[in-house]
């Protein structure tokens, strides 16, 4: 163990460097109307962290894993001020995985319900995009924006954790009003939703 | 055998006709009477469940005799909808059993628990996959947990989103004080209608969807489903082929285990494996990616043989990754054998008597932690396996620690094998061109009926599929080893504190979308 310790203070960090930062990055992860509601006040009320809160709506847990791999010392998220937490009430951004599966509906509406405002909602993965292989199930409700509001879409089976990490980092950076505030109409479409 | 006792063939032929057509294990067509007798037969400790599904009025119960690793299908019609319940002999049963009324309709007569399993009342359909599906359920009802009642005890009501970044289900515990007296398990939100969606489908198309049944054991059922289809068909894919996708399922099997061993250490608050391990398992990762062009290696197995071969180098970075596995991981088992703390912790914790394993025919490290060998690498076997050295470690304590070293002893296992396989692999015979094309076969588009037995990381996955007479998934029913493991955990975690949960919950690693579908 000792000698474990030694190599890991010697040997140097194994973490990679960040994926290249610029608004571009953003640009291609989502509608170019995110990227430009850059918002000052927003960027006060966060500071330069984020709190994410995963929720899987119905994932093959493929995305959950590459979503771990986040945390692995390779990646090492926390070194930019992103952590997951373990309540919806302590996010600032939900990141769902999953084709909603209709089991999962009222749970992930319930989720979001509880996220306290300002809040984002990142659809990560095919399936939280589009459905991917799922569209189409009498089993599964769509992409997560056909439930609550999307700010971000991460495309990927699964994405890699570079990209999700580009992703999330993009939205640090811009710190952009989410969706729901900007667009009270859309929420509350997604929340009435029977 | 004992005297009077028939070995399963016997039996099948006693209650039985066998079905043309259905490779590579017999189906048998019985009668209400034959399913009787099966039923009384099961009521003994020489048949091991495999699988049991149904389709429109019909359905189908896939049958091990332990002792000579005999597999059978048998079938019985049920025009009326109904049929007598296994449950009661057999408990590995009951959920799967449920799941058939769920989506087809079939009611276990005499069936130990009717309540739903899948059906959350919410599909706005009842029935789907019946020849005529229902209308939606009038009202969500309330799901009926099992009643507990005594002083003092309390119910603590988790999920389905849990706190960490995990797949979703409800776990209701009745603890008396710390001490758990009952966990019941309620799952299926996750169901997506994997069943559904393959109907119809080309074999090519329903791999995608057979590939994103458990994302974790991606290149198994891939396998699975692609071993199902060539066994319908009755064709075989390439040598270079099965080499390749056997090398794929042991580099799965490697980073699944790396990530599960720092994950459990890590509920036992022991952070420091969970970032070791997590850095060996990103270094498998990324060679998977590198060599296969998948981190996951999703969609590379696919019937027919496989989507890409290695590329020049890709051997030798495999190798390279195996010696840097075997350098790095060792000292780190060290550090699981030598911390008290997090022996204290997994030490005797969530016991899983090799009964209750036997009479489940759980498999994986839940089986094998608990003294039941079975693999299905082994039994009934496939290859390359049967041309390569390997060990099936085999414990009997029954516990998280046994979990955990059963998992360790697999991954220097999988490291040897996957090096055997390297260093034998058959190359492609180059074809007029001098190219080497793709080890993988056109399939024939026609029908047939066809079964495949294949070792995940977690354990036996069972699939079954029917092909339509043009090429078309008519019917495919995937088994995941969670089946037979999800219902032990609940056995494993009475007597322990709450807090021990997590503990449990990750050293059996049930996977949620697997079990689901
Ligand atoms: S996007 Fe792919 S990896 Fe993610 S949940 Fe869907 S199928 Fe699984």
């Amino acid at each position: 163990m000792l000698k474990h310790i030694w190599t890991a203070l010697t040997g140097g960090p194994v973490t990679a460097a960040p994926p290249p930062l610029d608004t571009g990055a953003l640009a291609q992860l989502c509608d170019a109307e995110l990227a430009g509601r850059l918002d000052a006040a927003a960027h006060r009320r966060l500071g330069r962290s984020l709190s994410i809160r995963a929720v899987d709506a119905g994932s093959c847990n493929g995305c959950e894993l590459e979503i771990h791999a986040l945390n692995n010392p390779v990646y090492d998220l926390e070194r930019y001020g992103i952590r997951f937490v373990a309540s919806p009430r302590h996010a600032d951004v939900l990141l769902v995985t999953g084709p909603v599966t209709k089991n999962m509906a009222e749970a992930l509406r319930r989720t979001w319900d509880a996220t306290p405002d300002p809040k984002w909602v990142v659809a990560c993965g095919d399936c939280a995009c589009t459905g991917g292989v799922f569209a189409g199930s009498y089993a599964c409700a769509g992409p997560v924006e056909s439930v609550i509001p999307v700010d971000l879409k991460l495309p990927g089976c699964p994405p890699p954790p570079r990209l999700l990490l580009a992703g999330l980092l993009a939205l640090l950076e811009s710190s952009a009003e989410p969706l729901s505030a900007i667009a009270p109409s859309v929420a509350a479409q997604g929340q009435s939703r029977p | 055998m004992y005297v009077g006792e028939d070995p399963l063939f016997g039996l099948m032929n006693r209650i039985g006709k066998p079905v043309d057509g259905h490779r590579p294990f017999p189906r048998y067509r019985t009668t209400p009477g034959g399913w009787r007798t099966l039923s009384e037969a099961l009521g003994g400790n020489t048949l091991s469940v495999v699988g049991f599904w149904g389709e429109p009025a019909a359905v189908h119960v896939a049958l091990r005799e332990e002792l000579s690793g005999d597999v059978a299908v048998v079938s019985l019609a049920c025009p009326d909808g109904h049929f007598a319940s296994l449950s009661a002999v057999r408990p590995s049963v009951i959920r799967l059993e449920r799941t058939a009324c769920d989506l087809f309709g079939l009611v276990a007569d005499g069936a130990v628990d009717p309540r739903p399993w899948l059906d959350h009342g919410q599909w706005g359909v009842t029935r789907p996959l019946a020849a005529a599906p229902g209308p939606a359920a009038a009202e969500p009802q309330r799901y009926p947990f099992l009643a507990t009642e005594g002083e003092g005890l309390h119910q603590i009501p988790v999920g389905p989103v849990h706190a960490g970044i995990i797949e979703p289900g409800h776990f209701r515990f009745t603890a008396n004080g710390e001490t758990v007296g009952r966990l019941e398990q309620r799952l299926g939100y996750v169901h997506k209608g994997i069943e559904g969606l393959m109907a119809g489908r080309t074999p090519d198309d329903a791999a995608r969807i057979a590939a994103r049944i458990s994302g974790d054991a991606t290149v198994a059922h891939s396998l699975a489903f692609a071993r199902a289809v060539e066994a319908a068909l009755g064709v075989a894919p390439p040598p270079r082929a099965v080499w390749l996708r056997a090398v794929m399922a042991e580099l799965e099997r490697i980073a699944n285990h790396l990530g599960d061993i720092g994950a459990i250490c890590n509920d036992a608050a022991f952070a420091f494996m969970l970032a070791e391990m997590s850095r060996l398992r990103e270094a498998v990762l990324q060679v998977n990616d590198a060599v296969f062009g998948h981190r996951l290696l999703m969609d590379r197995v696919v019937p027919g043989g496989v989507a890409v071969d290695l590329p020049d180098g890709g051997g030798k970075r495999i190798l390279d990754l195996v010696a840097e596995v075997r350098r790095r991981f060792p000292p780190l088992v060290a550090v699981y054998e030598s911390s008290a703390s997090l022996q204290d912790r997994t030490v005797g914790t969530g016991t899983v008597s090799i009964g209750l394993v036997n009479r489940f025919g759980a498999g994986g490290h839940v089986g094998r932690a608990a003294g039941r060998g079975q693999d299905a690498r082994r039994s009934p076997g496939y290859a390359p396996y049967d041309d390569l050295d390997f060990e099936i470690p085999v414990l009997t304590a029954g516990d998280v620690n046994a979990r955990v070293w059963v998992r360790i002893r697999e991954v220097e296992q999988s490291l040897s094998l996957v090096e055997q396989m390297i260093r034998r692999m058959p190359g492609v015979p180059r074809d007029s061109h001098g190219a080497t094309p793709l080890p993988r076969l056109d399939l024939p588009a026609q029908g047939g009926e066809g079964m495949a037995l294949v070792e995940s990381f977690r354990g036996e996955i069972m699939t079954w599929v029917r092909l339509a007479d043009d090429g078309t998934v008519a019917r495919c029913h995937p088994r995941d080893p969670s089946w037979f493991q999800w219902p032990l955990l609940e056995a494993a975690i009475e007597g322990n504190i709450v807090a021990d949960f997590p503990l449990c919950n990750k050293s059996f690693n049930g996977s949620y979308s697997g079990h689901d579908l």
